[in-house]
């Protein structure tokens, strides 16, 4: 059991009219580990991010989370399944008409039967996990900042204690400082919650400060899967630019440093 | 429930309370947990010491560490210094994560009187409705002074942005426009027919569907066809690019987004509008024809020449004349009613109703006080 992977994607091929995005992708993601995904904008992350949970259709391929493949899955097992991730789309995605509090109780509000006193406290206590406090619970999305809509899709994300989240691009648009806070935050609730994280990003820092493992997406297949160690001795000419570039370079300097 | 998976039980032994957990403290069994735990809770009574015993918890979520969270809490505060024991470390760290949970009162919201709210609501309804009329005048002014600015430097309109509008709110509105009044003549014409018949006064059904075609039905109905196709879909734009930001990045970089945005549009709509009401009559009055000759076996040539009879030129101005301000008076609501829009997707449905609704409202009021504007000229 401990060694069966959460997700297991095998020869994936995912594309769009007459043009092929994901050409025979296979990934496998551990229990319990952070999990980045790099690769160049429009490279397909967030292509291979929503074939995993469904919203696009494959071509070929077997994708299984949590043991469950979406494509022979009944609508039952569906369901429980999708109770079982989190997912926090890069703009945040919150639902515009509700509060923060609602549009972290609605996930509750549809999936469990509690009394709306529980829902009220578990609702600030998921905001205060992500740290946030009651005095943003009444405020509508248009009033947040990128930040904080960005903690609150988390807290929603993380409303039914989910065992896998979907993080597409965490990190961007924030500030450094505000993203290095929500990569503590990621790796706090990673080891408090026992999540496994699927991560989308271009962040180095987010790669190097948070991540178990890193695969490398180019020419729609997995190129290089490991630590920051495998990426740097990687031969793959897109992988050598991005992690011995000039930003990448800066990091490699660090981790040599640590290393010695 | 089996005994080694029962959630919570107590046992009560010399003034102490001691319990035992079990089973999955998860959120599908949250609700079950909750009614022993605020038992348990009850259960104080004269206890001095209590104890909760994790040991037999398989399943350990952030549910369950609020809902022992909450009991250690109720304990506390009734006196009592409870101890959590047997629980693994890593669950212990999710239970100091709640421990920081604040749960500071919200205050309720204050229930105002009924009548008191009744009368602020009108108050405020009537208050809403002179500060429509304020900003539908802002925006006539903002397009007048646009307009002005353009004029002088003609090169600076927005030509292609117009030809695009152009093509979407007439030229593709030409067919269903044609097929509404089609349908309406024909209709007006069946009923004339049928009613003048009782009097053997068939042939005042043809200067009736001249009349009330040229000079109202046609030019109404072509409005109230626009309000809801072009009228709209200018509210959601507009919207949708504040919601965005756009209207902002325009203002930033220099344009003035009435002259970009809104201008070309509404001088589309009063272009746009004569041209639907001239085809849309033509296309009435033909049903009509189509009608009398079928129904009420009027010969076409008995029809034409009847019409002629029954018309005059100035019924048709009289129509057409109105055509250009009710495509004013639209433009003017949608585009307002667009830059009203706020964040969330909610405000844009709901302005979007409100363009439609009071475009349509404001047509229908405008085409009266023209009715009496020309019947005091004469026309």
């Amino acid at each position: 059991m401990k060694d069966k992977p959460v997700i297991s994607i095998k020869d994936l091929v995912v594309g769009f009219g007459d043009q092929t995005v994901l050409d025979h992708l296979s990934l496998d993601v551990r229990k319990g580990e952070i999990l980045g995904v790099v690769g160049k904008s429009g490279g397909g992350k967030s292509v291979l991010l929503r074939t995993i949970i469904g919203l696009l259709p494959k071509w070929h391929g077997k994708i299984e989370v949590l043991g469950t493949d979406l494509d022979n899955a009944t609508e039952q097992e569906r369901r429980a399944l999708e109770r079982r991730w989190g997912v926090l789309f890069q703009q945040g995605a919150l639902f515009s008409s509700l509060t923060v509090r609602q549009n972290v109780q609605f996930p509750m509000r549809e999936n469990l039967e509690i009394s709306q006193r529980l829902m009220d406290e578990m609702a600030l206590a998921k905001l205060d996990m992500v740290g946030l406090t009651p005095v943003d619970a009444d405020k509508y999305p248009a009033e947040l900042s990128g930040g904080m809509t960005k903690r609150v899709a988390l807290a929603r994300a993380l409303a039914l204690d989910p065992e896998i989240v979907f993080l597409d691009e965490p990190t961007s648009g924030l500030d450094p400082i505000a993203a290095g806070d929500f990569d503590a935050l990621i790796k706090t609730l990673q080891g408090t919650l026992g999540l496994t994280v699927y991560m989308n990003t271009h962040d180095l820092e987010s790669l190097y400060a948070v991540c178990d493992r890193i695969a490398a997406l180019a020419d729609g297949r997995i190129v290089a899967l490991g630590s920051m160690e495998t990426m740097l001795e990687c031969t793959h000419p897109w992988v050598q630019t991005y992690f011995q570039g000039k930003r990448g370079g800066m990091l490699t300097k660090r981790i040599g440093q640590l290393v010695d | 429930m089996a005994s080694d998976s029962a959630l919570l039980t107590a046992k009560f032994e010399d003034g102490r309370l001691e319990l035992a957990a079990g089973g999955s403290w998860t959120a599908p069994h949250a609700a079950e947990i909750e009614a022993l735990v605020d038992r348990a809770a009850a259960d104080l009574g004269r206890a001095k010491a209590v104890s909760i015993d994790m040991r037999g918890v398989r399943e350990f979520d952030t549910f369950g560490a609020w809902l022992l969270e909450r009991l250690t809490r109720q304990w506390r505060s009734a006196g009592a210094s409870p101890v959590v024991v047997g629980m693994p470390e890593h669950d212990r760290t999710l239970l100091k994560e709640m421990s920081g949970v604040n749960l500071e009162p919200v205050a309720p919201p204050a229930q105002p009187n009924p009548i008191v709210s009744a009368l602020a609501a009108l108050g405020s309804g009537v208050a809403g409705f002179g500060r429509d009329l304020g900003t539908f005048a802002n925006m006539l002014g903002a397009i007048g002074v646009a307009a002005v600015r353009v004029l002088a430097r003609p090169r600076e309109f927005r030509f292609t942005s117009a030809v695009n509008q152009l093509d979407r709110v007439c030229w593709q509105a030409v067919p269903i426009i044609l097929l509404i009044t089609f349908l309406i003549g024909a209709i007006i014409a069946q009923q004339g027919i049928f009613h003048f018949r009782k009097f053997g006064a068939e042939m005042y059904a043809v200067d009736l569907v001249g009349i009330l075609i040229l000079r109202e039905v046609g030019v109404l109905i072509v409005a109230i066809m626009v309000a809801g196709r072009s009228g709209s879909s200018y509210t959601a734009e507009l919207g949708s690019m504040m919601m965005r930001e756009e209207v902002d990045a325009l203002r930033t970089m220099g344009f003035d987004p009435v002259e970009v945005l809104i201008l070309p549009r509404v001088l589309v709509l009063i272009i746009a509008l004569p041209v639907l009401t001239f085809l849309g009559s033509m296309a009435a009055l033909y049903g009509g024809g189509l009608v009398a000759w079928l129904y009420g076996g009027m010969s076409p040539e008995i029809y034409i020449s009847r019409l002629e009879e029954a018309i005059s030129l100035t019924h048709f101005k009289v129509g057409m004349v109105k055509a250009p301000f009710m495509g004013l008076v639209i433009g003017v609501v949608a585009c307002a009613e667009g830059l009203l829009v706020k964040g969330s997707a909610e405000s844009l449905g709901l302005q979007t109703t409100a363009s439609v609704v009071k475009s349509i409202f404001l047509v229908i009021v405008l085409d009266g006080l023209f009715a009496i504007f020309f019947a005091s000229i004469g026309m």
